[in-house]
């Protein structure tokens, strides 16, 4: 400090550096300044002990508390995981016909199959449960129910699919095929009768014949369906294979057949529960006392063995 | 003259020495701010007072008691502050039964903002923002009509300093008792004063901190749950946190806060012009500065200052004022009062230090008459100011007093926009969201308005037997509701634009309309 010089208006000593004439003045830092300062460095210290901070090829230094971002998310996940569990609990005790009477529980149910829809159904049905039509694929949101709209019937047809053969309790039936059986005038008129039943073609006495010989036994004399054996509805707006008289025809001559898996197994019953709660609350669900009780009783019944054996 | 003995006396080692003193007006910021400051300032530049020391020490400012009008003022705007501050939470209001009764309350777990009769949601928040204008526009105001009177009077950092300062002063005795005490060896006298007086420090803070948390809850229950040991940890730790500060910003750091800390010195520096109020020693009137002695010895030669430091001895931030404007005034113009209390004593007229704009100064400085301090208000900018930010006030005030307490939206399902039913009906879906802001259930009917005949709804909650084109729902109090609800035009009729009209059914019939469109089969 062998040039020490003083700022005449400041009393500030220089720092000896000048530009041009400007000199730099050494204003010291407040006390309180600089013990922050080392305040800071003596934390920095003891976080690069405690926690991950150096970074190395694959990972961070560990740090002797043992923490992580993902050690505290999977921690996470497990509090939101344990906080769903009583939820589950009161689901998985409730039989499905009781939930609309708890709102609540209901309400869960939905989101719950909501997020589990996304996941397993969409693919077919579409993210809008709205079905693809050209494909076959049911849409959920109608008042059209193939195999029955109650809460225990869209369970049932979860828990065991559709014409799901490793089911032995799958839902199933087959339309034959009447090419070969009927000739082609009987196939137009019937096909017109068909669709008569919903004002869309006129009705003649030789279509009402053929379809009373052979189509009534299980669609109905009137084309009404039957939801117990899977018969659709013939007299209504709603046509899974298309509307038009080629359609119709078509479906007659070689009818398809759409196959969905059963669920248990892959999915636990509370899950299931959920996505029938949420198919049911699409708009289109049918009231449980309409529905038949022998398939209530069965659904019921089944709950518990499958809550024993959740693998199979 | 026992009197100005008295004045002269103050500061101990005598300030015209230009030795190295304790005082607070060493730190000479207003040579570093400027070259129009600093009149006297010269002989004292030789002290190499910091060396090439690494820090600066903080210095205790050790101000003395005045009285005065400022004085006064300063202990009114406390104390209403203060109250504010710390009764708010206690407050009750009766709400009835579905609404907390605490007259001011930021209630975060629900989203509800409660001020007296005005209750705040979440989609309001533009009233926050508009107060937040207000606020600051309201900045812009007080320092071009005032200068940096939130500094001197209203800030919190203020108040509470001031605070301490005088529990200090009834701990250790006024300026000189403080100042010998701080240099004397810690006897357990000492130990035991400053014990004491940093337990009501910590007592003071703690009360601080413990009232900041009542503004987010119910006061009662939270201070019984509090004291209990049963309150939320986050209460506790806003309580340490903010009572750390406290004890610290308020009992120690103190002026520093403002000078190295604060932004707003720097802001507010930067709104004033030459036409705002600051606190200003007039040096064309007190220099030469000279005793009362000197000046009787030689009538003429001297100005009004007699040089007694009384107005640096009683400054909180320890400048001297007579340097010039610098950023460690706050213009809490205690110093105004020090300096008219001593003109007053020897006779000469008030206002050697007073508020005044620069453009007075340089008025007065060339031989003008001293002009009235409120006449620098009444100036275009801050009229402009005034009237933006009165306008924006009762536009507020207008909004809050016309807003509607019933609301409705509404949102089309997207996916899938339409559903055939089976009779050959189409049906969409809707998300409806019925807010009753009322502190009371209310029922609400909601009908379709612009859709043919025979078009109905129902909800999750009534079943489609119960169709019609209108239904009636409770809606709870004080919350949203949140309704699905189906609505089917009958088969061959064609729909599209509707709206869906809420109206509560009560005796404000209050109504909101929302449009929205029917999506038929083809017209995606």
């Amino acid at each position: 400090m062998a040039n020490k010089r003083i700022d005449a208006p400041t009393g500030t000593e220089f720092v000896g550096h000048e530009w041009d004439g400007i000199e730099e003045l050494n204003t010291p830092l407040p006390r309180w300044w600089l013990w922050t300062f080392y305040a800071t460095i003596i934390f920095s210290l003891i976080y690069v002990v405690l926690y991950p901070a150096w970074p190395l090829i694959d990972r961070a230094t560990a740090g002797t508390l043992g923490w992580s971002s993902r050690g505290a998310l999977a921690k996470e996940l497990a509090a939101a995981e344990a906080a769903r569990q009583g939820t589950f609990q009161q689901i998985a005790a409730t039989p499905i016909e009781a939930l609309p009477a708890r709102p609540e529980l209901m309400q869960a149910a939905i989101a719950g199959g909501a997020a589990a829809f996304k996941v397993n159904c969409v693919q077919c049905h579409g993210a809008g449960a709205a079905g693809y039509q050209e494909h076959g694929y049911p849409n959920l949101n109608d008042d059209d129910w193939i195999w029955g709209g109650t809460l225990p019937e869209i369970e049932y047809t979860i828990t065991h699919g559709i014409r799901w053969e490793a089911d032995e309790a799958t839902r199933v039936n087959f339309m034959p095929a009447f090419a070969g059986v009927l000739d082609a005038g009987q196939v137009g008129a019937v096909a017109r009768h068909v669709l008569s039943l919903s004002g869309k073609a006129r009705p003649s006495p030789a279509g009402a014949q053929v379809f009373a010989d052979n189509c009534a036994a299980c669609h109905g004399a009137g084309g009404e369906g039957n939801p117990a054996m899977g018969a659709p509805a013939l007299n209504d707006a709603i046509w899974l294979y298309g509307s038009s008289e080629a359609a119709v025809r078509q479906q007659i001559l070689g009818p398809r057949h759409g196959v969905m898996p059963a669920w248990q197994g892959r999915l636990d019953p509370v899950t299931i529960k959920m996505l029938a709660a949420y198919v049911f609350s699409r708009g289109g669900g049918q009231q449980a006392p309409a529905a038949s009780p022998a398939t209530a009783t069965s659904a019921a019944a089944d709950t518990p063995a499958r809550k024993a054996n959740p693998d199979g | 003259m026992a009197e100005a003995d008295e004045i002269a006396r103050p500061a101990p080692p005598a300030q015209p020495s230009g030795q190295a003193e304790p005082g607070p007006s060493q730190r000479d910021w207003a040579g570093a701010l400027g070259p129009s400051a600093a009149p006297g300032a010269d002989g004292q530049a030789e002290v190499g007072f910091m060396g090439s020391a690494l820090y600066e020490k903080g210095k205790t400012v050790h101000n003395k008691r005045i009285d005065g009008p400022f004085r006064r003022f300063k202990w009114l705007v406390m104390l209403v502050t203060l109250t504010i501050y710390y009764v708010t939470p206690w407050i009750r209001w009766d709400r009835g039964p579905y609404a907390p009764d605490q007259a001011v309350l930021v209630d975060l777990a629900h989203r509800r903002f409660y001020m007296f009769d005005i209750e705040i949601w979440p989609h309001e928040f533009y009233f926050v923002a508009g107060l937040l204008i207000m606020a600051g526009i309201g900045l812009f105001l007080v320092t071009s009509a005032v200068g940096r009177a939130w500094c001197g009077y209203a800030c919190p950092q203020t108040v509470w300093t001031d605070l301490f300062q005088h529990i200090d002063r009834l701990f250790d005795g006024d300026r000189n008792a403080r100042i010998r005490l701080d240099k004397a060896p810690w006897t357990a006298a000492k130990i035991a004063r400053r014990g004491a007086k940093w337990s009501v420090y910590l007592v003071i803070s703690l009360l601080t901190g413990g009232a900041w948390i009542l503004y987010f809850a119910d006061a009662p229950t939270l201070a019984r749950a509090f004291i209990n040991g049963e309150a939320p940890p986050v209460a506790y730790a806003t309580v340490a946190i903010l009572t750390g500060t406290t004890f610290w910003l308020g009992g120690f750091m103190r002026e520093q806060v403002c000078i190295y800390m604060c932004p707003w010195p720097r802001i507010q520096a930067a709104m004033l012009d030459e036409k705002s109020l600051i606190v200003t020693y007039k040096h064309w009137r007190g220099e030469p500065r000279g005793s009362l002695k000197k000046a009787a010895k030689n009538p003429g030669q001297y100005g009004d200052c007699i040089d007694c430091n009384l107005c640096v001895a009683v400054c909180p931030t320890g400048v001297d004022i007579r340097q010039g404007q610098q950023i460690g005034c706050i213009t809490c113009a205690l110093c105004i009062d020090a300096c008219d209390k001593v003109m007053k004593e020897i006779g000469r007229p008030r206002g050697l230090i007073d508020y005044a704009t620069l453009e007075q100064c340089k008025a007065e400085a060339a031989g003008a008459a001293p002009m009235p301090a409120w006449k620098a208000l009444l100036r275009p900018r801050t009229l402009i100011y005034f009237t933006i930010w009165a306008g924006i006030g009762a536009g507020l005030l207008f909004a809050l007093g016309t807003r509607s307490h019933t609301d409705l939206t509404v949102s089309p399902d997207r996916n899938p926009p339409y559903m055939l039913m089976k009779d050959g009906s189409v049906r969409n879906a809707y998300t409806l969201r019925l807010r009753n802001m009322e502190a009371r259930p209310r029922q609400m009917e909601v009908a379709l308005v612009g859709l043919a005949d025979g078009a109905v709804m129902w909800t999750d909650g009534i079943s489609r037997d119960q169709a019609a084109p209108r239904q009636i729902l409770a809606v709870p109090a004080n919350a949203t509701r949140l309704v699905r609800a189906y609505v089917t035009v009958p088969p061959g009729t064609s729909a599209g634009a509707f709206a869906f009209r809420l109206t509560s059914l009560d005796e404000q019939r209050e109504r909101d309309e929302a449009a929205t469109t029917f999506t038929m089969p083809g017209s995606e």
